[in-house]
């Protein structure tokens, strides 16, 4: 059945608070979860005080700025700083987000951090992706022809670009997969909605000859049809991209081919 | 023993069952269809609210009433086997129970359609 509570060795305990910074004038809290695999404890929340004005406005400025200034065993994945790479995807006061495109000033109260919900944790807030990567590869997301490959690019319409719009503009951070509550029940079977929208993103290219095996591979009751447009992905995805969508015309190619 | 399975092996699992899209699109049809059924049925019973045994017998014997409550009770015991089945999926995940739920499922609803649908016939034809 499913989970309603946490494994025992999974719950949370209030952790150390770290002191405050001296002489620093305004001051932000920021809880975080703290796991360590080595040291046989059970997880904890963190209490420390960030500098505002000796640190950048955005939440993982202040991320950055602990782990230079207070605790440099603080553990996090962070890369681009702008919004590109998604490494830094975490759950921000109870919303998945990018911690780099996520300003203090946009949360009120203490800016709460966990990692990304329903993911085995390899170390603080840093999940394992393994398996969602893995689905990712299972999708195969690039371009199968059948056709001779051209002298030159596969060549598309404007009209069929504009197609991909919305789709191309995924990075892969995750906060939509990890927000999906069909996903945490499912995810050894269902794709969840970052790589049914990789698929239909290869689906909906014009250049693509490979649409009738990728729907094929999809038409499943757990891998596509576990969706139950929650939406919760829709709500999370920080480029503002709307996965459920995505899934929703995969549905429809699928009604469409047999009617 | 260590799995030694990789990620990959384990997504693809025993591969895409080619199926779903039936039990999608049913779900729509019959949700659809509950819409004036449900609203027929509901105008029903309140019209037929205080009258006397005779009244309601002979309401529910004509051949249009009958017929219309027939489709009810198919659309609905089909969407609620349908619907219950989603949620016996999603949530119970040990192999034996979802198995034994799944064709529990199936079993009470045809249950429910069958005497439901014979109690209409029996109306109907003289009972």
């Amino acid at each position: 059945m499913v989970e309603l509570t946490l494994p025992k060795n999974s719950k949370v305990s209030s952790g150390k608070v770290w002191d405050k910074p001296q002489g620093a004038k305004s001051l932000r809290e920021f809880r975080i979860y703290r796991w360590n695999p080595d040291d046989g404890r059970t997880p904890r929340i963190d209490t420390y005080y960030v500098d505002t004005e000796d640190c950048g406005p955005m939440i993982l400025d202040g991320l950055i700025w602990i782990k230079n200034k207070i605790d440099p065993t603080l553990s996090f994945r962070r890369s681009c700083r702008e919004g590109i790479c998604g490494s830094c995807a975490m759950n921000i006061n109870g919303i998945n987000h990018l911690a780099c495109t996520s300003g203090m000033d946009e949360v009120t109260g203490p800016v709460t951090l966990y990692p990304l919900p329903h993911m085995p944790v390899v170390k603080d807030l840093i999940p394992d992706l393994t398996n969602f990567y893995a689905q990712l590869r299972s999708v195969e997301p690039w371009l199968k022809t059948v056709s001779p490959t051209p002298q030159r690019e596969w060549r598309q319409s404007h009209e069929d670009r504009v197609k991909l719009d919305g789709l191309y503009e995924c990075i892969l951070c995750a906060c939509c997969q990890t927000s999906c509550p069909s996903y945490w029940w499912n995810s050894d079977r269902y794709l969840g909605p970052a790589v049914l929208l990789q698929a239909y993103r290869w689906i909906n290219d014009s250049r693509d000859e490979g649409t009738g095996e990728r729907l094929d591979d999809l038409e499943d009751p757990f891998r596509l049809y576990r969706c139950h447009t929650i939406m919760n992905c829709a709500n999370a995805c920080p480029k503002g991209l709307n996965p459920a969508k995505a899934i929703a015309e995969i549905k429809k190619l699928m009604v469409e081919r047999q009617i | 023993m260590a799995d030694m399975t990789t990620p990959l092996k384990r997504v693809r699992g025993l591969g895409s069952a080619r199926s779903g899209t039936d039990h999608f699109w049913q779900q729509r049809l019959t949700a659809l269809a509950n819409v004036p059924l449900i609203i027929f049925f509901v105008i029903l019973v309140i019209s037929l609210a205080g009258e006397s045994y005779e009244v309601v017998h002979d309401r529910l014997a004509s051949p249009w009433v009958a017929i219309f409550l027939i489709l009810t009770i198919i659309s609905i015991t089909h969407h609620m086997r349908l619907g219950m089945q989603i949620v016996i999926e999603d949530y119970v995940h040990g192999e034996p129970q979802r198995i034994l739920l799944l064709v529990a499922n199936i079993f009470f609803a045809l249950i429910v359609a069958s005497a439901s649908i014979f109690a209409v016939l029996k109306i109907s034809f003289g009972g």
